[in-house]
């Protein structure tokens, strides 16, 4: 089984590799964000030392770090299970020996396993070079950004596995999907870290789970936060992979008793 | 003349089918209608929530911000309504539709226009509309009589603008024959339009301005009706630059299909 798993991310991983025009223009496509908002920070800070908790050079490399936990975390498993469900290949899924969820998942790490290495390693070398940008200065602080970041995979697939499932019910339900990935790039702290949020805004996102997707691991990356705290953090991300596991096992189980295949 | 009466009179009837089919997955129209509209607000909330901290971007103040990110929905939507062909790589090249679309009748980018026409996006307006209008009162901008005209051919011009450069990287496909993924490229540039370009870089600028022109979509026509007179000739540029680049788009567009070779079967 474990094997099959394997099989699946590196067979991902491959086909990532065989577009290579879409990968350039990945690469491009961060570049392009990372400097708006790069630039777009530096004209809001203008003289001021610190907002929101946050200096100008931490803020520069809390946004580029953001969008390179992005690339790892970031997938359209959702808008492949809606294509399934409506081409009516998911009904071929669901006889095959395994867990269609299971093999979305591991086609989704296969796909963050690519973009880390090729997209977010290169880029944020090249980002090093051009604007300042501090690394965590200690193995400990590398190892605890990586495990929040493969909670933050876990969590933001789940979420994906939720609205995709969706789709056994609504039967389109694209511009859901669209919708859901605006308000996760803006509530998970991608385009305005949490600290910046006013007080009630912030109160009502700490019981959602989207602040685990980005904002956790990028602000143990810039160090801003206490070693003690990062593991609070990591242990608030284990809890909501298992508050999410519900609904998706819960729909999971009715999307079988009524699935209802339109093409194929 | 006579054929581009013939081309409108084919949208009008696109239009009234669009409808028909959309109304078909209702949950589907109501959830486009609702994502559009987030993705619209959370670039507001982004500026709302910046301004709580700071008093100004750059020389630039809240209402300002604002006033230029609403002007800059109305172009963006009337664009996103007739050019709503973001998978058109995919769907006309590697599928091979493109075969298809050449044995119609009219023009080949206005048959492909059709097919793709998304006019639930002409909520953009509105919206856009309503987030300038709130920042005209806040910043108590007067208007002239024919400022509406003026508003409207500056629309059009910023959408024939963003139309331009997209059929033109649309083109792009008919060379290469693979995915290219530049579509989803030009979706992330549009965004510096909806800031004032002096927060850039020099080079920025300069692409913003000459290269692929989007400034010319939001902070320099807006700038005209926050009465800013330094941007006045970069107002008054936006429809030459419009006809300019719509009409490259056009020309490359034109040159792509004939090396159009057939992918898909």
């Amino acid at each position: 089984m474990r094997k099959l798993y394997m099989e699946l991310i590196r067979m991902r991983f491959l086909t990532m590799l065989a577009y290579r025009v879409n990968y350039y223009s990945g690469i491009i496509i961060y570049a392009i964000n990372i400097g708006a908002y790069y630039f777009l920070w530096g004209a809001i800070y203008g003289g001021q030392q610190q907002l929101g908790g946050l200096t100008v050079e931490q803020m520069t490399s809390y946004v580029a770090i953001a969008w390179m936990s992005r690339a790892f975390y970031f997938n359209n498993i959702d808008t492949e299970i809606a294509q399934d469900v409506r081409e009516g290949k998911v009904a071929i899924e669901m006889i095959r020996p395994y867990n269609y969820l299971s093999v979305k998942t591991a086609q989704a790490f296969g796909e963050g396993i690519f973009r880390f290495l090729f997209f977010a390693g290169p880029g944020i070398f090249l980002i090093s070079l051009i604007i300042p940008f501090s690394f965590p200065a200690t193995a400990s602080g590398w190892g605890l950004y990586l495990i929040s970041l493969m909670c933050a995979f876990l969590i933001n697939t789940q979420i994906n596995l939720v609205t995709g499932l969706l789709t056994f019910f609504l039967f389109r339900n694209d511009g859901m999907m669209r919708a859901k990935r605006v308000v996760v790039d803006l509530l998970s702290g991608l385009v305005l870290p949490i600290s910046f949020f006013p007080g009630w805004a912030q109160t009502v996102m700490g019981y959602l789970p989207f602040q685990a997707v980005n904002y956790y691991p990028s602000l143990i990356f810039t160090g801003a936060i206490t070693t003690q705290r990062s593991w609070e953090l990591i242990g608030f991300q284990v809890i909501w992979m298992f508050v999410i596991l519900v609904p998706i096992l819960v729909m999971w189980r009715l999307a079988r008793n009524k699935l209802v295949v339109q093409g194929g | 003349m006579q054929n581009m009466r013939h081309i409108f009179s084919i949208f009008a009837d696109y239009l009234s089918q669009y409808f028909k089919t959309r109304l078909a997955y209702r949950t589907d129209f109501i959830g486009d209608f609702v994502s559009n509209l987030v993705s619209e607000l959370i670039n507001l909330i982004f500026i709302i929530v910046v301004f709580t901290h700071v008093p100004l971007m750059g020389d630039w103040t809240r209402d300002e911000i604002i006033f230029i990110y609403g002007f800059f929905l109305v172009p963006y939507a009337l664009f996103s309504m007739f050019f709503g062909f973001w998978d058109f790589n995919e769907r006309y090249i590697i599928r091979g539709e493109m075969d298809r679309i050449l044995t119609r009748p009219i023009h080949n980018l206005a048959q492909v226009c059709l097919e793709s026409i998304a006019p639930d996006r002409i909520f953009g307006v509105i919206t856009g509309i309503i987030i300038m209008g709130y920042a005209a009162i806040q910043l108590d901008l007067s208007f002239y009589w024919y400022d509406v005209f003026i508003f409207i051919g500056l629309s059009i011009s910023g959408a024939l603008i963003y139309g331009g450069v997209y059929t033109a990287i649309a083109a792009v496909s008919f060379f290469s024959d693979s995915r290219t993924g530049i579509a989803p490229m030009i979706y992330n540039i549009q965004q510096y339009g909806r800031y004032p370009v002096d927060v850039y870089n020099k080079a920025i600028r300069f692409v913003l301005t000459y290269v692929l022109p989007f400034a010319f979509v939001g902070v320099y026509p807006a700038a005209y009706f926050l009465r800013k007179e330094v941007w006045y000739t970069y107002a008054a540029m936006t429809p030459v630059v419009a006809v300019i680049f719509f009409g490259i788009g056009l020309i490359v567009w034109n040159w792509g299909v004939t090396k159009y070779r057939g992918a898909g079967s």
